[in-house]
């Protein structure tokens, strides 16, 4: 994992080296500067170097699927949907309350917790992980119809503004709902070692695997999907031109409702991985985990899928890395200096799509 | 000028409103109100609203992350007017008598209020160099991003390789009151806690030179060269302006006045804490502009008057009629509910409607309407690819 992992990193600075302008340059030697302390790391202590990978690929994992929403809805209306991250956090809710069993005061339920029997906890988490995806899917696509459409052919930053507009009104449905205090979630995946009986120095727990086993299958679907399906095809052909693709019959509202509907979905699924996985939620969770998904999606290149799984992997990595060996606490600092540093000196990002760059588009 | 009803207009209102505004004060304690520690707070925030209008309403250039300039502001005054650096013992035209012997660093908040501004427009321009070149939507996540990254630093900067540069959430306290030398009145002396009335005639002075630099600068080469830039980058550079220092003047200028009312925010709370500059501060900032209306001075000054008189008068009070009312009706959930803890759907709601309705503000700027308004038609072409 660790030598796959460099490897990657090495391909996209020889990438940069062709490009070979003051600043390209200074960055390869810094990225290649922290490679290399992080490599005698990986020597000196190979145990605890490698769980802080896997902890990284499964952060990775949760903040990819956020990224997802961003550069689907960016790759068709070039909108930063800046309400993502707090419907994330809705889905975060949603899965702590379906856990829970009751709702606006309604038992449905008893509780489903870590008393509860193996396949119960099966089912709820399963249970969960749909309906955060239905309701998030939903809310999506609702904001989209309630604050962006009616604006669509306005300036583009009347349209963020009222995207950052929605993510307060979202923050704060959350402050209403569950209050300002964090939110428990019950621990249904297993905290212990999988490799406890092989080795001692790696951990890689049951909950790593279980949001690795949610995300593959999503992200394989979401492959399909965008494909080889008929609307997976049209949301391809409006990202490329609407006007083009409203002629040869393709509606196009309907679409990018569709682009909203999947980011909101795999958000939801996020954010209950994110509460499972992390044992508490908060209402303003989504400003930090969207942004650092944000930061992921830029940094694959907005607008590109695989760039926003790639993006989200090395940005958990990143976060991971920094939490093990600068410390936790300027771990946002890193992250969002990425985030500046991508957007100003690489803003079509590693693997490149749309240039954020004016007059750049190249379309 | 032509017409006695025009320059009326022009001068009549403006000096209406001064002479309201200084005799605010005795109005105050005439009718017992009490009012004045919330409108000296109100007051900052329209010098805030005035300098982000500079970035978002005449240049056109979308700051998420002003909050930063207003921080780094009140840390210039933390720093260098409280007991902060207690290894060194330095101090300079300090109002406060005994300052000689104090711990720290005492300087004059005078002194100190340009320096805010300076550091502030030097910071505008750290960031703004980098990020000009940026199409506008990416532009404002970078300034989210710096905006989010300044009060962080101030978070961890109470360990900086073992240096305690910020004091963390702590925060710095005991900031110097600001003071007159040469003033027969102590209380202009040395500000005080209790006679707020120095503090009230400082932030008015204060916020009429911003209005006036404002209003100055929209109406000179450089105000002219931001409104082209904002409609037509393309046509704006084809016609010779320079589209970089034209934007790093915007932000250096907006940042100045975000460093002032830092400065004084400061030295009036006397303690900052680097929760006080969250990103929900910028939102507010860009709540008050975008209500007001972008680019109108007098819009931007009544959309910060509104809504921290919202955040402040209003919204206490529906909160107290609400809780009459679940009262009568038995209804605990009414009767509890804490209605200011949810200003920010307000916030939030106001952005939305805004700009689903009413682009251009309350009192609109009448070139930014025509912009804003234009997408409603047809071409938008432009607007969609975002090509120039």
């Amino acid at each position: 994992m660790a030598t796959t992992q460099e490897a990657k990193t090495g391909g996209s600075t020889l990438e940069g080296l062709r490009a070979s302008s003051w600043s390209s340059r200074i960055a390869v030697a810094i990225i290649a500067a922290l490679t290399v302390l992080l490599l005698v790391q990986a020597v000196r202590e190979p145990g605890q170097f490698t769980s802080q990978l896997l902890i990284g690929l499964t952060n990775g994992a949760i903040i990819a699927l956020i990224a997802l929403g961003y550069t689907l809805v960016y790759g068709i209306i070039e909108l930063i949907n800046f309400a993502h991250g707090d419907n994330f956090m809705i889905g975060s809710f949603v899965g702590v309350t379906v856990l829970s069993g009751t709702f606006l005061g309604l038992g449905f339920f008893a509780p489903i917790d870590a008393s509860s029997g193996a396949a119960l906890k099966v089912f709820g988490v399963l249970f969960a992980l749909v309906v955060a995806m239905v309701v998030c899917g939903l809310v999506n696509v609702g904001i989209e119809r309630v604050a962006y459409k009616p604006l669509r052919n306005s300036p583009r930053l009347a349209v963020l503004i009222t995207a950052i507009g929605m993510s307060f009104i979202l923050q704060n449905v959350g402050l209403a709902w569950k209050d300002a205090s964090q939110i428990p979630f019950p621990s249904l995946v297993s905290n212990a070692n999988i490799l406890a009986g092989v080795t001692d120095e790696v951990t890689f727990r049951w909950k790593d695997l279980f949001v690795l086993a949610v995300t593959v299958p999503l992200l394989v679907a979401l492959s399909y999907f965008i494909r080889s399906t008929k609307q997976g095809k049209a949301m391809r052909a409006v990202a490329q031109d609407k006007e083009a693709a409203a002629m040869m019959g393709i509606n196009v509202n309907r679409t990018i409702s569709v682009a909203f509907l999947l980011g909101g979905i795999l958000a939801g699924a996020s954010g209950v991985m994110f509460g499972l996985f992390n044992g508490t939620t908060v209402f303003d969770v989504g400003l930090r985990q969207g942004l650092f998904a944000f930061t992921a999606a830029v940094l694959g290149g907005i607008g590109n899928l695989t760039g926003a799984v790639v993006g989200g992997i090395l940005i958990g990595i990143i976060g991971s890395m920094t939490d093990q060996y600068i410390g936790v606490r300027w771990t946002d600092i890193v992250i969002f200096t990425v985030l500046i540093l991508v957007l100003v000196f690489r803003p079509r990002g590693l693997l490149g799509d749309r240039s954020a760059v004016q007059g750049g588009g190249g379309e | 000028m032509a017409s006695p009803g025009a320059s009326l207009k022009r001068f009549g209102l403006p000096a209406g409103l001064i002479l309201l505004a200084l005799l605010f004060p005795f109005i105050n304690e005439v009718l017992g109100a009490n009012l004045m520690f919330p409108v000296i707070v109100v007051a900052v925030y329209v010098m805030l609203a005035l300098g982000l209008n500079i970035v978002v309403g005449f240049a056109g250039l979308l700051d998420l992350g002003f909050v930063a300039f207003y921080a780094l502001g009140a840390y210039v005054v933390g720093w260098f007017a409280s007991t902060h650096f207690s290894g060194v013992n330095f101090s300079f035209l300090s109002a406060l008598p005994t300052s000689g012997s104090l711990p720290g660093i005492h300087v004059s908040f005078w002194v100190l209020l340009l320096a805010a501004g300076a550091f502030a427009a030097f910071w505008g321009v750290i960031i703004g160099a980098p990020t000009l070149r940026l199409r506008g939507d990416y532009l404002a996540i970078v300034t989210l991003g710096f905006g989010e990254i300044i009060p962080r630093f101030f978070v961890n900067g109470d360990d900086i390789f073992g240096y305690n540069l910020t004091n963390g959430t702590v925060g710095i306290k005991g900031i110097d009151s600001p003071g007159i030398p040469f003033v027969p009145s102590r209380g202009w002396q040395q500000f005080g806690t209790l006679d707020l009335n120095p503090w009230y005639y400082t932030i008015l002075v204060l916020v009429l030179v911003t209005v006036f630099v404002n209003i100055r600068l929209r109406d000179s080469r450089l105000g002219r060269a931001w409104i082209a830039v904002r409609e037509d980058e393309t046509a704006a550079a084809a016609m010779g302006v320079n589209l970089v220092t034209t934007k790093l003047w915007a932000y250096a200028l907006g940042a100045t006045f975000g460093g002032f009312a830092g400065a004084f925010y400061g030295a009036f709370i006397k303690s900052i804490f680097p929760t006080s500059f969250s990103f929900n501060v910028s939102v507010l900032i860009l709540c008050m502009v975008v209500l007001g209306g972008m680019g109108n001075i007098y819009g931007v000054i009544l959309g910060a008057i509104i809504l921290q008189g919202t955040n402040f008068y209003l919204l206490p009070q529906i909160n107290i009629w609400v809780h009459d009312i679940g009262t009568a009706l038995s209804s605990p959930f009414l009767a509890n509910v804490d209605i200011p803890k949810y200003n920010y759907f307000l916030f939030g709601a106001i952005l939305v409607a805004m700009m689903l309705l009413r682009p251009e503000g309350i009192i609109p700027n009448r070139q930014r309407q025509e912009e804003l308004r234009e997408g409603d038609e047809d071409d938008s072409a432009t607007e969609i690819t975002g090509a120039t």
